[in-house]
């Protein structure tokens, strides 16, 4: 199936229909079920106990801080959290599930029936319906050995178990309807907004590109938004948001063209190529797909005391939506320029910095502009540069009482970005402060225009055109530590 | 009634992976239908007040602290190994689609 159906020619006749699940690693120290660390990319099998391997007689304890995590999440996504419910085993052979079963939750989810309000590009809110969420753990890691590395022809695969137990909440929405044209975007916007629940809930690093939240996208079409609804595809592991948005559009053409040609869609798993944006077939639901779930025998029921769910609840930080809308405000900043800061990571960094002193738009200017720039060159994220808010919150105050200039301040900051020390450190150290004692400022300018007499004369006459030479070649002189605007008008005391 | 046929047993002897003659099925079919049949027979007695319990004892909440343990040496664990290469377990070909 290569023809596809234009995209709003395929909206124009069909409705789409989403269901999103949504996994992601929690940000523990330890794994789900035993005391290893859960910290996936060291040496291969260094994070393993005997719970982790599988190993015959070894028992599985949940760590206590997952299960708080999970009660967070249910709690931030609008919820019900269950007075009781248990873990269940999901049958399966894998080699990355060394039990040869998945500790999941089946029929009874620790959160159920809530909702997420995802705004979208334009402002406009649209609300997602959460059936579940529910705790489970992480599989292993399977490196596919010989042939092209991919699963089929590989000669054989290599094991890594330190992912195998990592907690996990898996989130799904009831089918979300009445996304017409916006289908693309509302998937993209709603896990957004759940990356960004996460990190401010703090349960986990939320990193799209190291795989700590992973989207499965459910799509199907129908003739008519009353019509039931039609045979899904699921997309597994879409892993960034552009490529969430791309799968989808590119499941609603495809499907279309199926359609269109009398076909059925096919009910299977399908994945995502990076390279193409297309989908291809994967797995067919079939008899393997019987999980013969059953109640897990080694881990006894968890009924959360309604007090700790209530203590959970006082203590949930205030939510992205919110906090962006109140800051917004604050800030003076536009929609766009808030987007912008929110999407480079640096809502946190630069709120710090306005509590440590310095002006919104100053602050922004910062984050955004030059350090947005040294972060990108060097490859890490803003908050790792050796960089702190309250620093930034200085440089500028250094700005502001007008004893550096803005080119000043940005060696200050390579200083400071150079491991240097603070601003202050920097300036005295390298002695950055702008010369503001008119003596020393009068001999460079006295000099500078015995040097130009051309240019001096026709200063004198009224001429103020090449008054820019005279100040450019006095700020070369003085290394930049000269105040432009006292220059200017030193000069022009001179030559009156 | 009988509800376990040789055919269920058969269908859920490949998706266990166990390896059953048709006696062994046919056997088997016999002693899980009684097992099956009992059950239902104990169910009919369950009223709705009675909860389905999944553990005899009625103990909730068993947690554990987030603090880091031991874990097992590396030669420990690829000790348990038919093969290994580079600190990681080596298993056959893999057919089909991770889940």
């Amino acid at each position: 199936m290569t023809t596809l159906v234009d995209y709003d020619d395929a909206i124009a006749r069909f409705d789409p229909v989403l269901g999103i699940e949504v996994h992601v690693e929690l940000g523990t120290a330890t794994k789900m079920f035993d005391d290893a660390p859960a910290h996936f990319g060291a040496q291969p099998n260094s994070a393993v106990t005997p719970v982790s391997l599988g190993l015959p007689g070894a028992l599985p304890v949940v760590n206590g801080t997952a299960v708080e995590y999970a009660i967070r999440i249910g709690l931030a996504l609008n919820c019900q959290i269950a007075e009781t419910c248990r873990f269940a085993r999901k049958n399966y052979f894998y080699p990355d599930v060394p039990k040869n079963f998945q500790t999941s939750q089946y029929d009874e989810p620790i959160a159920f029936e809530g909702y997420l309000d995802v705004e979208l590009e334009d402002g406009e809110v649209f609300r997602v319906e959460i059936e579940r969420a529910h705790m489970e753990e992480d599989a292993g890691k399977n490196t596919h050995v010989g042939g092209s590395g991919r699963i089929h022809g590989a000669e054989y695969s290599l094991v890594d178990y330190n992912r195998a137990g990592i907690p996990l909440v898996e989130i799904v929405t009831k089918p979300i309807t009445g996304v017409g044209a916006r289908a693309p975007e509302v998937a993209r916007a709603y896990v957004s907004a759940l990356r960004d629940i996460f990190r401010t809930l703090g349960v986990s690093e939320a990193r799209m590109e190291r795989g700590n939240v992973r989207a499965d996208v459910n799509l199907s079409l129908r003739a008519t938004p009353d019509a039931p609804l039609g045979t899904r595809t699921e997309t597994k592991n879409v892993n960034s948001f552009r490529s969430i948005e791309r799968a989808v559009r590119y499941e609603v053409s495809r499907q279309a063209a199926v359609l269109d040609a009398g076909q059925s869609v096919v009910q299977e798993t399908r994945h995502f190529h990076e390279d193409t944006g297309s989908t291809s077939s994967g797995r067919v639901k079939s008899d393997a797909d019987d999980y013969r779930y059953f109640p897990e025998p080694d881990l006894v029921p968890l009924a959360p005391p309604r007090e700790w769910v209530e203590e959970i609840r006082a203590s949930l930080p205030e939510l992205p939506a919110l906090r962006r809308r109140r800051l917004v405000t604050e800030w003076g900043y536009s929609e766009e320029e808030m987007r912008d800061v929110v999407n480079a990571g640096a809502l946190d960094l630069i709120e710090a910095t306005v509590a440590a002193g310095a002006a919104p738009a100053a602050a922004r200017k910062w984050w955004m502009g030059e350090l947005s720039r040294t972060a990108k060159t060097s490859g890490v994220e803003l908050a790792d540069l050796d960089v702190t808010p309250q620093h930034v919150a200085e440089l500028q105050a250094l700005v502001d009482s007008g004893r550096v200039n803005d080119k000043l301040a940005r060696q200050v900051l390579e200083g400071v970005l150079a491991g240097e020390g603070a601003p202050e450190d920097v300036v005295t150290a390298r002695g950055l402060e702008v010369v503001s004692d008119d003596g020393p400022l009068l001999e460079v300018i006295d000099a500078t225009l015995a040097e130009q007499p051309d240019i001096a004369e026709k200063i004198r006459s009224g001429n103020l055109g090449p008054m820019g030479v005279i100040i450019g070649a006095v700020m070369k002189a003085t290394r930049g530590q000269a105040d432009a605007g006292r220059v200017r008008e030193l000069v022009q005391e001179r030559l009156s | 009634m009988s509800t376990i046929n040789a055919d269920e047993v058969a269908r859920l002897a490949a998706l266990a992976r166990i390896d059953l003659t048709p006696e062994e099925t046919d056997r088997l079919a016999g002693d899980l239908d009684v097992i099956v049949q009992s059950v239902a027979t104990v169910s009919e007695v369950a009223g709705d007040d009675v909860p389905a319990t999944s553990h005899p004892i009625p103990l909730t909440n068993v947690l554990r602290d987030d603090v880091v343990g031991q874990t097992l040496p590396l030669e420990d664990i690829l000790a348990q190994a038919p093969q290994a290469e580079d600190g990681q377990f080596a298993v056959p070909q893999i057919l089909g689609e991770e889940q």
